[in-house]
């Protein structure tokens, strides 16, 4: 996967040059490391939901997400090259080892797709869209994450829509193929094809 | 349970014990050492653990006692009550949950904890035996910080710092108050149950106040000289209601008491005339909001398990270092570094259920891992947040932050729109892991 590579690159060396300097072991307090994926889960619970299943109405579910993608955000949101309000004042508690371990543990969480309402009559646009611009990497309708690119479909939709923004303001970076869709279906279609996108994925539930 | 499983879990516990003992030093052999863990309270802290013993080991036998058939939780009581006039189901939650993961429910008060006999008493006459007991019975007031307002006058004045009726009865006596009438809060001195509480209370009553009762104030009377997320707020407060630091323009007043000086503490509270005299001077209100001064709830002290106004705990286990085989989380524990709010106690209880399953199973203490996070919301499309990651120090001494802060003051409209709704998801993620 070209594209899947060029993406890591991009967020690696985003963490290299990221001038937040938690990572800075040195002067940090000396505490106790080590913790199991299941302790350091158990931690993001509270926001995410037991085992990574959210109950919405914004904050992502990250139960079943595929584990490189994981551990690409969480890299992403600790370096700023993801923005996001939250998760890069979060991330920055975890060194690599323990993104590993948390991907791990999330990546082996079942999936439970978002019970949430959408609007019935964008759906069929919607599909028509994904099919054309996204299914190549996001298959299955969104569903499929084999291509480590994150989940469309059940995901709840404030969030994907705020992924999209992000994507498309230029503000989180995302591969050359994938942008290149992203504005052929924008300059097509406007931010309502982006809204019948969103029908779409919300109503496989 | 069965003698054999006992005799069987002794022996297995008791072998694996003598292995760690290196470690550990001297092993837990108590007589018959069983897999009974009882929990007292069903609050915050108290549920997380139940839930997450039985997650941890299923065949740990888990008792949970509460009083109370609902449990309403002091979060959102601010937003969906106070402020939005949702009722007060909106923040109930029941135990169902609890009793699907194999969790026993008693509907009782405790009384007694006695750590040499590992005796369990309550006010329904039972008494309960525990191998593990875990303890998070949240806060009581020091009603000697506010001499005239005690427990009898909260039925007329409410503080509100525990949810139910006391929630309820503060919207309702809003809603009957006129407008261009005075909401007069007394937040409580440091230490306490969620520091930016109050300052998120003066937001949501300010935003009723504004949409109902255009012509009412908001006036708080605080004994310190800052609070919580005070840059926030202050912001928020002047965003939203007009609040000018230092003047008594705009619907929020804030009168804070500089270091060494008794401006704004409560010297006696007028229950009958609804007002409040401070080291300043005397104020009146139309409804009055009293949150005294806070320590470990009543059974903390009654099972000596206090020092000073808290319950000193082992921070790797949350371990009474008083009686040992009593764990104390949530509010009432000295949880050194962290918050007293909920996501704290929820942390906290997961740390200390992981520890107990790994007792009985005569293993060492899993190596901990904690989380806070703390959303305010000041009125509709307006959050922002607190959170940090913790671990423990190397020494013990301190569950030490190693990342997190503060929603960044400049942070734009959309993000603060966000933060509103991570809120809500906030909420009803943890609810569900506690209840669900
Ligand atoms: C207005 C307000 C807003 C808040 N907002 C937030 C927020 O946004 N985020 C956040 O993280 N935190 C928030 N908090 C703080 C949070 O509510 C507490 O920190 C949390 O509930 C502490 O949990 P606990 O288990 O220690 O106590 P509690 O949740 O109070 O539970 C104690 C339980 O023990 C029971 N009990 C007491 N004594 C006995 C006994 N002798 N026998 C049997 N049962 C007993 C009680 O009935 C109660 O159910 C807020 C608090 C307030 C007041
Ligand atoms: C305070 C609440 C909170 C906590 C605690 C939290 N998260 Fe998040 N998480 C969020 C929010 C909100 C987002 C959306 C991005 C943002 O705005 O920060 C998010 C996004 C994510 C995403 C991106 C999901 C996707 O599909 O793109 C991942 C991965 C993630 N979090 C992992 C974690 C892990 C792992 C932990 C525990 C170590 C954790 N989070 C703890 C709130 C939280
Ligand atoms: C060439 C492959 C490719 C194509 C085509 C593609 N994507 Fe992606 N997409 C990715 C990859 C890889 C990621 C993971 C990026 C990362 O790690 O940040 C991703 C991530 C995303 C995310 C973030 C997931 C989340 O939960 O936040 C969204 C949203 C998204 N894509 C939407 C789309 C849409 C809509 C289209 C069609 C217009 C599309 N993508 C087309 C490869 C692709």
């Amino acid at each position: 996967m070209v594209m899947k590579t060029i993406t890591r690159v991009l967020l690696v060396a985003g963490l290299a040059f990221g001038t937040t300097g938690i990572a800075n072991a040195k002067d940090a307090p000396k505490t106790l490391m080590g913790a199991s994926g299941q302790a350091l889960a158990d931690t993001c619970a509270g926001c995410h939901g037991t085992d990574g299943s959210s109950g919405g109405p914004g904050t992502p579910s990250i139960g079943g997400l595929s584990k490189a993608y994981i551990v690409d955000l969480m890299k992403g949101f600790k370096s700023g090259d993801i923005p996001s309000t939250i998760m890069g004042r979060i991330a920055k508690g975890y060194n690599a080892d323990e993104i590993g371990k948390l991907a791990v543990f999330f990546s082996g969480q079942k999936f439970a797709a978002a019970k949430q309402k959408f609007d019935a009559t964008k759906v069929a646009a919607g599909k028509k869209s994904h099919e054309k611009y996204c299914e190549k990497c996001h298959a299955d309708g969104g569903v499929n994450i084999e291509d480590d690119t994150g989940r469309l479909a059940g995901q709840w939709s404030p969030y994907v829509k705020e992924s999209i923004a992000a994507f498309m303001s230029g503000a989180r970076p995302m591969t050359r193929k994938m942008k290149k869709r992203m504005k052929k279906l924008h300059a097509k279609g406007g931010d309502a094809a982006f809204e019948e996108l969103m029908a779409y994925y919300a109503s496989q539930q | 349970m069965s003698k054999k499983i006992d005799r069987r879990s002794f022996i297995r516990s008791a072998g694996a014990a003598t292995a760690a003992a290196g470690v550990i030093g001297m092993p837990s052999l108590a007589l018959g050492a069983g897999k009974k863990v009882v929990v007292v309270g069903g609050g915050t802290g108290g549920a997380t653990a139940a839930k997450y013993l039985k997650r941890a080991d299923p065949s740990i036998e888990v008792t949970l006692i509460e009083p109370n058939k609902t449990y309403y939780t002091c979060y959102l009581s601010n937003v969906y009550v106070i402020g939005g006039g949702k009722g007060i189901d909106s923040i109930g939650h029941g135990y169902d949950g609890l009793k699907k993961h194999g969790v026993k429910v008693v509907h009782d008060y405790v009384t007694g904890i006695d750590a040499k006999t590992k005796k369990i008493t309550t006010k329904g006459g039972a008494t309960i035996d525990y191998d593990r007991c875990i303890v998070s019975p949240g806060i009581d007031f020091k009603w000697e910080s506010t001499p005239g307002y005690d427990e009898a006058a909260s039925g007329t004045i409410a503080h509100a710092w525990k949810a139910g009726a006391q929630t309820a009865m503060l919207r309702k006596q809003l809603e009957e108050m006129k407008d261009g009438g005075t909401f007069l809060m007394a937040p409580p001195p440091n230490p306490f149950r969620c520091p930016p509480g109050p300052y998120e209370r003066a937001a949501q009553v300010a935003g009723y106040f504004k949409k109902h009762k255009p012509k009412s104030k908001v006036l708080i009377l605080d004994p310190k000289g800052k609070f919580s997320k005070f840059g926030l707020f202050k912001q928020a407060w002047s965003k939203l209601y007009g609040f000018k630091e230092g003047s008594d323009d705009g619907m929020i007043v804030w009168r804070g008491t500089p270091k060494g000086s008794d401006d704004n503490k409560i010297v006696k509270v007028d229950v009958a005339g609804k007002s409040i005299e401070t080291g300043f001077g005397s104020e009146k209100g139309d409804v009055l909001n009293i949150i005294p001064a806070q320590k470990a709830g009543k059974i903390a002290f009654a099972a000596g398990l206090t020092k000073g106004d808290w319950c000193p705990v082992n921070l790797r286990t949350f371990e009474s270092t008083i009686h040992k085989d009593i764990y104390v989380i949530g509010d009432a524990a000295a949880a050194k570094g962290l918050p007293k709010s909920g996501y704290a106690a929820n942390s906290e209880a997961k740390v200390a259920a992981a520890a107990v399953a790994a007792s009985l199973a005569g293993k060492d203490a899993p190596v901990p891992a904690y989380v806070n996070t703390c959303y305010s919301i000041a009125g509709p499309g307006y959050g922002f947040s607190v959170a940090a990651v913790y671990r423990l120090k190397e020494d013990g001494s301190k569950v030490q932050k190693v990342s997190g802060g503060l929603t960044p003051s400049n942070a734009s409209k959309g993000v603060l729109a966000s933060e509103e709704t991570y809120a809500h998801s906030w909420y009803k993620n943890i609810t569900n892991d506690i209840f669900g």
